[in-house]
Parts: C-alpha cells; sequence; structure tokens
C-alpha cells in the first residue's frame, strides 16, 4: 500500500499552484465572477495549453491518458483557487461520456475539448427528480434516424459557457425506470432549444433549458438506446470523486486561514486561538479535513471496482465531504466573527461554494440511502 | 402553574388578529421581502402600532407601554408571526428604550422616547470596533469633554442599518486609566453632525445591512450622556440583556417551520413528497422539539421578567438556542428546496432583463442567501461563545 505521489504527479500539482499564483489570486477571482461572462477564455486556453483538458482521455484519442489520481489532483488545486472555469464538467463529466462512447463520436468530439475549443455541460437534473438520476420526465423518440427531445433541464452548471449539452432522456419506461434511459448530445443552437442563464450562489453560472421538438441525429446516442442509467450512474461517480477532490482543496484554504487568524486576532489582550474552546472547534475543523482528504483518495482509487464496492466508495466519501463541508465552513465563519461575514473576505467565498458542493448530485440522505442500500 | 388561555386571552387573541388583518400595510403584503425595503416600508408598520398605541408592549405603561401582561405579550408576538408582519426596528424600541427608561434624565425621557414611539428618530446601534468585537470592553473611540461639548474621534464598524439612522447611541471611552469597563461612556449621537462617515459593508449573501461608522472630531453636546460618566459599561450589559431576551425570535421560528413544512409538500423525492420521506421529516421533528423546549424556557424567563425580576444571565440561553434553531432552519430549508437553492437570483438580474422569478419555484428564492446571512446570528449580540461564558460565570460560578 502506497499513498505517496510519484514525481510526476507532484510536478503536475506543482504547474497547478503556479497557474493558481499567477492567474487566480482572491481579487482575480473574484473579478471574474463579476465579469459579464463569468469565467476567463484566456484561463480556458492555458489548460489547453497545459495539457489539461486532455487528461483523462487516451493517447489515441491525443489525451494524456491519465488516471483519477491525476484529476484528484487537479481538481483540489482548483479548490484552493475557487476555479469557476467548468473544468470538471467538461473534462471528468462529459469527458467521462465521450471516452466510453462509439469511434466516431470520439473522434467527433473529443479533440475539441481537448484543443479547449468547446465547452460542454451535462444536463441531467429535472425538476421533480431532486437527486435520482432515473427520475426522468424528459423523452426522446426516434423518428426516422432522429430523435425528437422534449422535456426540460434545470440548474446546468456551466450552461452559459457550453456550446455542447449532454442530456439525460427517457426513451422508454416509466418515468422512475431505470431501464429506458439514454444518453445524447445536443448541441445549444439546436433548433428547439430555448436556454435561460443565471449566476450561482457560489460565483459560477447556470442555465435552465427547455427542449421543445429537438432533433438529434440517432448517432448523437452515446451508449446504447434504454440503457443509459448504469453509464450515468458511472460517470456520476467520478464526478462526485473530483467534487470531493475540489472540496478538500477548499476547506484546506478555510482551515488554514482560520488558524491563522485566531493566531492573530487579539481579544482580551491575547490572540483568541489561546481560548481552549476555539482551539478545539479547529481541531475539530482539522479531523473532518483528515478524514475527508482519506475518503477522497479511497473513492480515486475505487471508481473501477465492481459495482457495490465502487458504489459504497463514492456515496461514503461523498457523505463524509458533505458533513464535513458543513461543518468547516460554518466553523470558519464564526471564528473569523463579523469579518467572515463579509463579501470582502475570502472565506466567505468559500463556505458558498462548499455548501454547494453539499447538496450536488446527492445530499448526505440520498447517499445513505445508496450505500446502506448498496448491501 | 397553568398553561391554558382564559377566555379574555382568547377575546384579546381574536382582537389582535382582526386588527393586524385590517392594518397591516397592503404594500407590505405585497413586497418581494428578499428584495431592500426602503426605510419607508420599515416604518410603515411601526407607525401603524404608534397610532394605535401598541407600538411598545415591553415598555411600562407610565412611558408608552401597552399593559399587557405576559400572556398578552406573547399571544401578540404570536399573531405578528402568524402573520408575517414585518419585524420591527428593535434598536429604539427593544434596545435603547429600556436603558432611558432605567438610566436617563427627565429630558431624555421626553424627547429619545417619545422619538422612538412615533418613529420619528431611527436609532442604530454603535457598539462593536474593529479591535473591539468579543471583547467589547476594550473600545477605543475616544470622547474627550471640551466646555459644554464631547469631541468624539474613532470608528465603529458592524453598524446595522446605519444607513438610515437619525440617530446613534454609542459606547465611547472617557477615562484612560483603570479597568477598561470603568471608563466607558454612553452617549447619544446625532448622525447628522459634521465628521460622521458612514460606509456600507457588504455581506457574503449580497446584502447592505451593516456598515462602518467614522468619526472625526464630533462634537457632541454634554446633555448627550446617558447617566453619569464613566458608567456606560453598566448600561451597555444592561442593553444587552434585553437584546438577548428579544433575540430568541419564538414566535417566528415557528412560522418559519410552518414554512418549511409547506415546502417540504411541495417537493418530491422519488415520486413521493419530500415531508413523507422518513429521514426528512425526523429532522424537521426534532427541531420542533427543541422549538418548543426554547418556547418553554422564554415563558419561564418572561414570567420572572415580570415579577421585576430583570432578565439574568439565563437570557443568554434564549440567544444561544434561539440563534441555533433560527440556523437550523435555514439550513433545512436549503436542503429541502435541493437543486433550486444554487440560482442567484437578484433585483440586478431581473434590470439585465431576465425574469428571475420565473426560475425555481417561487418558495426557492433566496433561500440560500437567508442561510448564509443567518449565520451572523451567533456572531452577533454577543457571540455564541460568550454567551457560554456568561453562563459559566454568573449561573454556573465557574
Amino acid at each position: 500500500m502506497d499513498f505517496s505521489f510519484s514525481e510526476e504527479q507532484t510536478l503536475l500539482r506543482n504547474t497547478i499552484q503556479s497557474f493558481i499564483q499567477d492567474n487566480y489570486d482572491f481579487d482575480k477571482r473574484q473579478a471574474i465572477v463579476k465579469s459579464e461572462e463569468g469565467m476567463k477564455q484566456e484561463n480556458w486556453k492555458q489548460f489547453a495549453e497545459l495539457g489539461l483538458l486532455g487528461l483523462p482521455f487516451s493517447e489515441e484519442d491525443g489525451g494524456l491518458n491519465f488516471g483519477s489520481v491525476e484529476t484528484m489532483i487537479v481538481a483540489e488545486e482548483f479548490g484552493k483557487g475557487l476555479v469557476v472555469e467548468p473544468y470538471i464538467q467538461t473534462v471528468v463529466t462529459c469527458g467521462g461520456f465521450l471516452r466510453r462512447a462509439s469511434a466516431s463520436i470520439k473522434e467527433k468530439y473529443i479533440p475539441g475539448i481537448i484543443s479547449g475549443e468547446d465547452i460542454w455541460a451535462f444536463a441531467y437534473a429535472e425538476p421533480q427528480g431532486r437527486y435520482n438520476l432515473n427520475d426522468l420526465t424528459t423523452t426522446a423518440t426516434l423518428d426516422g434516424d432522429h430523435y425528437i427531445i422534449n422535456g426540460y433541464k434545470s440548474v446546468v452548471s456551466g450552461g452559459p459557457w457550453a456550446n455542447k449539452f449532454i442530456v439525460s432522456v427517457r426513451t422508454s419506461g416509466d418515468q422512475r425506470d431505470s431501464d429506458g434511459i439514454s444518453v445524447l448530445i445536443v448541441d445549444k443552437n439546436s433548433e428547439g432549444l430555448s436556454i435561460r442563464d443565471y449566476p450561482t450562489v457560489d460565483g459560477s453560472r447556470a442555465s435552465e433549458i427547455t427542449l421543445e421538438n429537438v432533433s438529434v441525429s440517432k448517432d448523437e446516442l452515446i451508449g446504447e438506446e434504454g440503457k443509459g442509467a448504469e453509464l450515468i450512474e458511472l460517470i456520476v461517480d467520478e464526478t462526485i470523486a473530483a467534487i470531493c477532490s475540489e472540496a478538500i482543496g477548499a476547506m484546506k484554504v478555510l482551515n488554514d486561514a482560520t488558524v491563522e487568524y485566531c493566531k492573530t486576532r487579539k481579544q482580551f489582550g491575547q490572540p483568541i486561538g489561546k481560548f481552549q474552546v476555539l482551539q478545539h472547534r479547529m481541531v475539530d475543523m482539522f479531523m473532518q479535513y483528515e478524514q475527508s482528504v482519506s475518503m477522497t483518495y479511497m473513492v480515486n482509487l475505487k471508481l473501477d471496482e465492481e459495482y457495490a464496492e465502487r458504489r459504497k466508495a463514492a456515496s461514503g466519501a461523498k457523505v463524509q465531504i458533505a458533513k464535513a463541508a458543513k461543518f468547516i465552513g460554518q466553523s470558519a465563519v464564526q471564528l473569523h466573527g463579523g469579518m467572515g461575514m463579509t463579501d470582502e473576505l475570502n472565506v466567505g467565498h468559500y463556505f458558498k461554494r462548499l455548501s454547494m458542493i453539499e447538496n450536488s448530485y446527492g445530499n448526505i440522505d440520498h447517499h445513505l440511502k445508496k450505500y446502506s442500500s448498496a448491501g | 402553574m397553568d398553561l391554558a388561555f382564559t377566555k379574555e386571552d382568547e377575546n384579546f387573541r381574536q382582537e389582535v388578529k382582526d386588527f393586524i388583518n385590517k392594518n397591516f400595510p397592503q404594500k407590505l403584503k405585497d413586497i418581494d421581502k428578499r428584495t431592500d425595503l426602503t426605510r419607508e416600508d420599515m416604518l410603515s408598520w411601526h407607525k401603524v402600532l404608534y397610532k394605535k398605541g401598541w407600538i411598545a408592549p415591553q415598555w411600562p405603561e407610565e412611558y408608552g407601554g401597552t399593559g399587557w401582561n405576559i400572556t398578552q405579550r406573547y399571544i401578540w408576538d404570536q399573531e405578528c408571526a402568524n402573520a408575517g408582519t414585518t419585524p420591527l426596528i428593535p434598536f429604539g424600541l427593544t434596545m435603547l428604550g429600556p436603558v432611558i427608561i432605567g438610566f436617563g434624565n427627565e429630558d431624555q425621557k421626553d424627547w429619545v422616547l417619545k422619538g422612538i414611539l412615533s418613529g420619528n428618530d431611527w436609532w442604530c446601534q454603535g457598539y462593536s470596533e474593529s479591535g473591539a468585537g468579543s471583547d467589547l470592553a476594550s473600545l477605543r473611540t475616544k470622547a474627550e469633554k471640551v466646555g459644554d461639548h464631547y469631541i468624539v474621534n474613532g470608528h465603529k464598524t458592524w453598524t446595522t442599518l446605519a444607513q438610515f439612522a437619525d440617530w446613534m447611541f454609542c459606547l465611547v471611552r472617557t477615562k484612560n486609566d483603570g479597568k477598561p469597563q470603568e471608563g466607558i461612556s454612553f452617549l447619544l449621537i446625532d448622525m447628522k453632525t459634521d465628521g460622521i462617515d458612514v460606509k456600507p459593508i457588504i455581506t457574503l449573501d449580497g446584502g447592505h445591512e451593516v456598515n462602518e461608522v467614522f468619526l472625526e472630531d464630533v462634537k457632541v453636546p454634554a446633555e448627550n450622556l446617558v447617566g453619569e460618566e464613566n458608567m456606560g459599561w453598566t448600561i451597555a450589559k444592561f442593553l444587552l440583556g434585553n437584546e438577548r431576551t428579544g433575540i430568541a425570535g419564538v414566535a417566528r421560528s415557528k412560522k418559519a417551520v410552518e414554512r418549511l413544512k409547506d415546502i417540504a409538500s411541495s417537493e418530491y423525492i422519488d415520486g413521493e413528497n419530500l415531508i413523507n420521506d422518513s429521514d426528512f421529516n425526523s429532522k424537521i421533528a426534532d427541531l420542533e422539539v427543541d422549538l418548543t423546549a426554547l418556547e418553554y424556557t422564554e415563558l419561564r424567563t418572561l414570567a420572572k421578567e415580570s415579577k421585576g425580576e430583570g432578565p439574568g444571565a439565563e437570557s443568554s440561553i434564549l440567544k444561544i438556542k434561539g440563534t441555533e434553531i433560527q440556523q437550523r432552519i435555514t439550513e433545512l430549508t436549503m436542503e429541502a428546496v435541493g437543486h433550486y437553492s444554487n440560482p442567484y437570483l437578484t433585483p440586478a438580474f431581473e434590470r439585465q432583463g431576465s425574469n428571475y422569478l420565473t426560475i425555481g419555484p417561487d418558495y426557492s428564492h433566496g433561500v440560500a442567501q437567508n442561510y448564509f446571512n443567518t449565520r451572523k446570528t451567533s456572531i452577533y449580540g454577543g457571540s455564541n461563545e460568550i454567551q457560554k461564558n456568561i453562563i459559566a460565570k454568573m449561573v454556573l460560578g465557574l
């Protein structure tokens, strides 16, 4: 057993760290968030130049053929900088689907991701579905050699920046059946697709998407018709692993900032870090962080295991990360006092991002149920 | 001991209900409460209650109070919360009013109390400084007596709604030697005086509630001193005791739990209503049990108070438990809303031409901002850590 990183992995981490240092200090991040577009195209280009956009793709597809540990490193360091550019959405989630698609789809779409030309988003959530990935009312029916899609997708993360979507649809079966789910690629400019974009509380952007008789070629189907549920669950688990990695990066920054603040902030004639009640709170924050790191390593190493093992790893990690995100986020604000409540200090922004991670791709209750039903 | 309401109580409840129903301003019912209310909006309900003579139930009758007993006050709070009336601005009514009644001179009792009751004077609280938060006694804003004036220099922060205030009650340092608590005085400062500069602080939910207040050579007439010079700490503590009692917010939390249940009844999980999900439902039940315990703790405190025993250190329980419950409600509300807690929909967004009200269900709007904003409650009014210190020292004798 070995939890150390290879030289190559350390080099990758250093690369991202210096990118964050040069391009993503808190002021620069806030300027990006407040800009009209909400992300920075130049950063995306730089990701392409650094090879990050090709990280998980096979060499055959033009990528670097790296595994989940490398993705974890990238996401963790991005988490430290609160990076808003949709790396996980495009490369990990949508890239994950494309990597498993037919040769012709790979050839058609993967180069556009690696070069930085295309940004992708995964449209899966629906208003009634909560975190159940199979609860779908968006339908696609085959008409000749085209699918006709009708339905509604909510809170599509990174939607405003994407020019391509991967959409989960029902091609047969009842609303919550696992059979009958399919995965389709939909171009943003498709006729009948209307989109409403908005900012999100964690500094990102998202969209509501209405699909009205949107026609896509049946060549845009990923996997087999009606058999998409398993693939979606796998990709969501890989996404969860990446989000957990992002979260431990954000937690680390909050913990370090809080300890530092408590060492310097003086009240009652001494640094407030001298008060035992605050020390114990910071120790609890530290322990939550360490437990989260452990679970994040674990899930990233178990993504290729058989289903039950992977299910428990992903849901278990998500539960731990959600608990820690809440505890560390709330505690960091509390220990910073009024300063923690301000928009000016970075602490509140990390807290907001962690609060959204808590519930994304399923909250604690959802994943506890998933965990216990995995056997 | 008796928990039942008498027939008179029930009659009173009906009277109160009818009054609110008829007189609560229509505009406040229709307004989107997440958008910044104007100063006039915030005062409109105040003015209605002033006219009726119901503006200060917690004050003695001779100073403009209602003469209600604790049961009636309880009913009043409950009915206001049920009707969702806009909360009254507490700085004059809850905080300064009782201070003036207890420590002010006849002249101050006259003009200060009148201005608070009528709503003509909007007060803000000049307590915290950047170096004096939990350790309030270390405050450094200085007041020097020159002739018949004090000259005030310094900086206050986290001053809630100072942007609307006519007046500030302010803790200032009038003596530097001895214990820090012994050199503090309580001054009333006209916000229109030269040398006062109010700067907004934007909070993490994007709102503007709090401010920094800079004071440079601000001339304050000596007669605006409340009590004796250097006895400000006693007054400050008395005021914070009152602030804590009001902070429990039981009736409003009950209303917020009802709203949470409504949301959970509209949301779905695997085709069922979320309210029927046993995990979620037991979290709501747990919250309600906590809230019931707090309700009866508050009633016991009020009963003690009505016998003339001022709010003791026990009122710290109300502050801690009250704020923990408020925070828990906002957490669960955000959880109930699911994906739609994430959109950040503001009036500014509306002005860009998108109709934000059509994104997600109505009840999801502002839920996350409310969660973020409510984190302040365990920090302000003496942080919850400080409240625990107070209980440890004053109640448990540790």
